[in-house]
């Protein structure tokens, strides 16, 4: 008879956790290759491919590295919610309404004002919109002990309709020949971008440099700190008269704001315009959960595993191109890899024995 | 148990450990925090493996890798921190570990079991208020249930006076005496010499893992036992030296608090406390301690009455503010108020101080400096770990009671807030942290101490006051004769109103 037994694993060096993430992530991609066979396409010429597209030429590389910036600038605040563990699920939402708020404040003063002046103006608008997006589930979940998961989610679809209704509606540009969309940006307020690719290079910088300042928040100040009780044991947080509401708040605030850049630097980078929400976001939101959960909520590590992840998006849509697969295929490669790694930190913090007796 | 060796990470919890029971027998394991017992214990619960030995049962060897295979061995086991579902009833929590729980309508099955063995042991339980409505000590009844309705011929209790009151002791006893006539066998874990030669037949005494001694309590005496168990003398009483009372720190005026079950828990206790001085607070065990010792520390709501600290109003504040009056608190759930599991030692050493300007400057925590002060704490307080870049969940009980009493103590603060505060410590812990209650004293701290232990009332208080269903029973000086009393007055059967007021 086969027993399996677990203890509690005390010591996790970096290396067991680097070698926990990177079996799981095999052992996802070996399951992923499953479901190619499936679709009958050649496992390892799918994945081969997708790596090749997004790593292995110039042009793909450019692109991953665009899509990494919307990423890492979430995936970072994610951290910090999740590091308190406070789950949010909605930063597509966020960005979503970072994305509202930095499109009114361009089409209002793109004309009047010059571009160093109206860049960072932008950019506070967009961090304020994603912020009050974010606060209000932090809001919910204290005052009236609304289950965040369910209000971050739900905020999601509200906001999307929010934008939509705004593009048909009040905001319809008159230069879209009738579409849904907003009038483009004035030039004055799209960002410039490295001449030959799509990467909007300002926020690019602005998400290393969250990702940097958000690293040594949770780890050297007392906010950060306050945070990490919290999440540990908010009973202990009330008792060291930590202010639950305020510290809940705050991240909140930083987790939303960092996703409403990255709304931002998606109208004001790529698209120049408010489009559909669709259009604006393609789930980064979503994503961005899996690069935090990667990252083992390390702002830091958040920016290779936002690479890595733009990347996977990246290839996903060379093999649709070159192996006609569905658009869906890249959900599906990475929801089965959020699940391994989900499944790793078990085997990390637990022993596993197996021993074999006759029963 | 057989050459019962394990080891965590590198440190043996247990090593070459071989006991045996046999039936109508009861062994106490005696021995200091982290000397070993929870952890072997838990090795014949089936909570952990064993790295090397075996167990026999009735002569057979067996392998236990669970607790459900355990209780089918008929083995019960009472945790020292408690087993229970907090949100859940009573009957709820029993028909959760009970193996012969039917799939539809378990309640009727189990009320009419629990019924009868009530009036069996004369326990007197409300089996549909929730766990966390309870007491400590009705808690504790609620597994000893568990563990004997699943028919345990060996009851394991870990520490498990340390939570009950003189009278809920004597009823434990009882029923330990009633279980051993049965042919039950039963192994008890303390550290509480006289409960040891009491009520157990044998002794076996571990010291960091191993045994450093065997006896019957009929042939050996409690200075032997403390020596084994320490490596030491221990001193058993306390000299307390007359000291003069100092300026006023506390006055508590009119003081009502409603209790987690929405009903008035302190009503209307007035007291006062002064420099050089510790107060005692006895009482049996969800009487309105813990509701007046989280009033005045901020955690709770003041319903009315006011609270002034060094003569400022501080009734409501916040618990920074008040902490920053100079006010510390050991609270009596430590485990779930007094840490943040997952972080490290040092994270856990500053829980109420590290918006103090010695640890941080503007945002910053001072890393460095908080990594001293643990350090400090850990040597002073003798916290056994290996490093203090180890997550507080994997020390044992009573070191992370060390840590915490350490940290709220190492400040000099003006008042001292400690609800049993040695609860679960071992001989040589409780004696260092009574000497440094004392010294607190000495230095012009107050001190107000929450304890059901009256022996550490009378050694340490210079004012003792008895609180009965959230009223004080009476205010003596310690040395007031009618304090022969107390027991009556804490069941709550006598008064003695303005005594020295």
């Amino acid at each position: 008879m086969i027993r399996l037994s677990y203890t509690d694993r005390y010591q996790i060096t970096r290396l067991r956790a680097l070698m926990t993430n990177i079996f799981s992530l095999a052992a996802g991609l070996f399951v992923i290759s499953i479901i190619f066979l499936i679709a009958g396409v050649n496992p390892l010429f799918a994945i081969s491919e997708i790596f090749q597209g997004s790593f292995g030429s110039m042009y793909g590389f450019k692109e991953t590295i665009t899509k990494a910036i919307p990423l890492i600038l979430i995936g970072a605040g994610l951290t910090l919610a999740f590091r308190a563990k406070f789950w949010n699920i909605g930063a597509e939402g966020q960005l979503l309404m970072g994305a509202i708020f930095s499109t009114w404040t361009g089409l209002a003063f793109g004309n009047t004002l010059p571009s160093f002046a109206i860049i960072p103006l932008m950019f506070a608008a967009g961090f304020l919109g994603g912020a009050l997006w974010g606060i209000i589930p932090a809001i919910l979940k204290i005052k009236y002990a609304i289950n965040e998961v369910i209000s971050t989610l739900m905020l999601n679809y509200i906001c999307a309709h929010i934008l939509t209704m705004l593009i048909v509606g009040p905001w319809k540009g008159a230069s879209r020949f009738g579409f849904p969309g907003t009038d483009n940006l004035p030039d004055a307020a799209t960002l410039s971008v490295i001449p030959g690719s799509r990467i909007h290079y300002i926020t690019l910088m602005l998400a290393l440099a969250c990702a940097a300042i958000l690293a040594l928040a949770i780890y050297k100040t007392r906010f950060g700190y306050e945070a990490r009780v919290v999440g540990e044991n908010p009973d202990a947080g009330k008792y060291a008269g930590i202010n639950f509401f305020k510290t809940t708040l705050v991240l909140m605030a930083i987790s939303g704001g960092l996703a409403g850049l990255a709304g931002v630097g998606e109208v004001a980078g790529i698209h120049h315009y408010l489009g559909y929400p669709t259009s604006v976001s393609s789930g980064y939101g979503f994503t961005a959960i899996i690069v935090a959960w990667l990252a083992k909520l390390n702002p830091l590590y958040a920016v290779i595993s936002g690479i890595f992840f733009a990347g996977i998006l990246v290839g996903g849509d060379a093999i649709q191109i070159s192996l006609g697969l569905p658009a869906a295929t890249v959900e599906i490669v990475n929801g089965t890899l959020l699940i391994f790694l989900i499944m790793g930190e078990y085997f990390l913090h637990n022993k596993i024995t197996v021993t074999f007796s006759r029963a | 148990m057989e050459g019962i060796s394990k080891s965590f990470h590198g440190i043996h919890a247990n090593k070459e450990i071989s006991l045996s029971v046999g039936s109508g027998e009861i062994l106490g394991l005696l021995g200091e925090n982290g000397a070993g017992k929870t952890t072997l214990m838990n090795i014949l619960y089936g909570l952990y493996q064993p790295d090397a030995g075996q167990i026999k049962i009735n002569g057979n060897p067996v392998r236990i890798t669970n607790p459900m295979e355990s209780i089918l061995y008929g083995i019960g086991m009472v945790h020292q921190h408690f087993m229970l579902i907090q949100n859940h009833s009573v009957i709820e929590n029993i028909a959760l570990g009970y193996k012969d729980t039917p799939f539809f309508f378990p309640k009727i099955k189990i009320k009419e079991k629990v019924a009868s063995f009530s009036r069996q042991f004369n326990f007197t339980i409300d089996l549909n208020k929730k766990i966390w409505q309870l007491s400590a000590g009705e808690q504790q009844r609620v597994e000893i249930i568990k563990a004997l309705l699943n028919g345990a011929d060996l009851l394991i209790l870990d520490e498990p006076t340390s939570v009950l009151t003189p009278k809920e002791i004597e009823e434990l006893i009882t029923i330990l005496r009633q279980m051993k006539a049965d042919g039950h066998s039963v192994i008890f874990i303390s550290h509480k010499l006289d409960e040891i030669m009491n009520i157990c037949d044998r002794v076996v005494v571990l010291q960091k893992g191993s045994i450093v001694g065997r006896a019957d309590t009929g042939q050996t005496d409690k200075k032997t036992l403390a020596r084994m168990m320490v490596g030491r003398d221990v001193v058993f009483t306390i000299s307390r030296e007359k000291l003069a009372k100092g300026r006023q720190v506390l006055r508590a005026d009119q003081i009502h608090v409603t209790g987690d079950m929405g009903l008035p828990a302190v009503k209307g206790v007035s007291f006062d406390l002064y420099e050089n001085e510790i107060f005692g607070i006895a009482g049996v065990a969800g009487n309105g301690q813990r509701e007046l010792a989280e009033a005045i520390t901020g955690i709770r709501r003041v319903d009315s009455g006011k609270i002034t600290i060094n003569g400022k109003d501080i009734t409501n504040l916040s618990p920074r503010h008040i902490y920053d009056h100079g006010v510390s608190h050991v609270p009596e759930e430590r485990i779930r108020f007094g840490i943040a599991p997952g972080l490290f030692l040092y994270d856990n050493a500053i829980l109420k101080q590290h918006h103090l300007k010695k640890f941080s400057r503007r945002y910053f925590l001072k890393y460095s400096q908080v990594k001293n002060h643990t350090q400090g704490i850990v040597d002073d307080f003798k916290v056994l770990t290996h490093s203090i870049e180890n997550q507080i969940r994997n020390l044992s009980g009573g070191n992370i009671q060390k840590l915490i009493l350490g940290r709220e103590i190492s400040e000099q603060p003006n008042l001292l807030v400690a609800s049993h505060p040695t609860y679960g410590l071992d001989v040589g812990a409780t004696e260092f942290l009574r000497q440094h209650l004392l010294k607190l004293r000495k230095q012009g701290s107050a001190v107000l101490l929450f304890s059901e232990d009256l022996e550490e009332i009378f050694e340490l208080c210079d004012r003792i006051a008895v609180i009965f269903a959230g009223e004080f029973m009476g205010i003596f000086d310690s040395d007031d004769e009618r304090l022969c009393e107390i027991g009556l007055m804490m069941a709550g059967s006598r008064r003695i109103p303005r005594c020295i007021q």
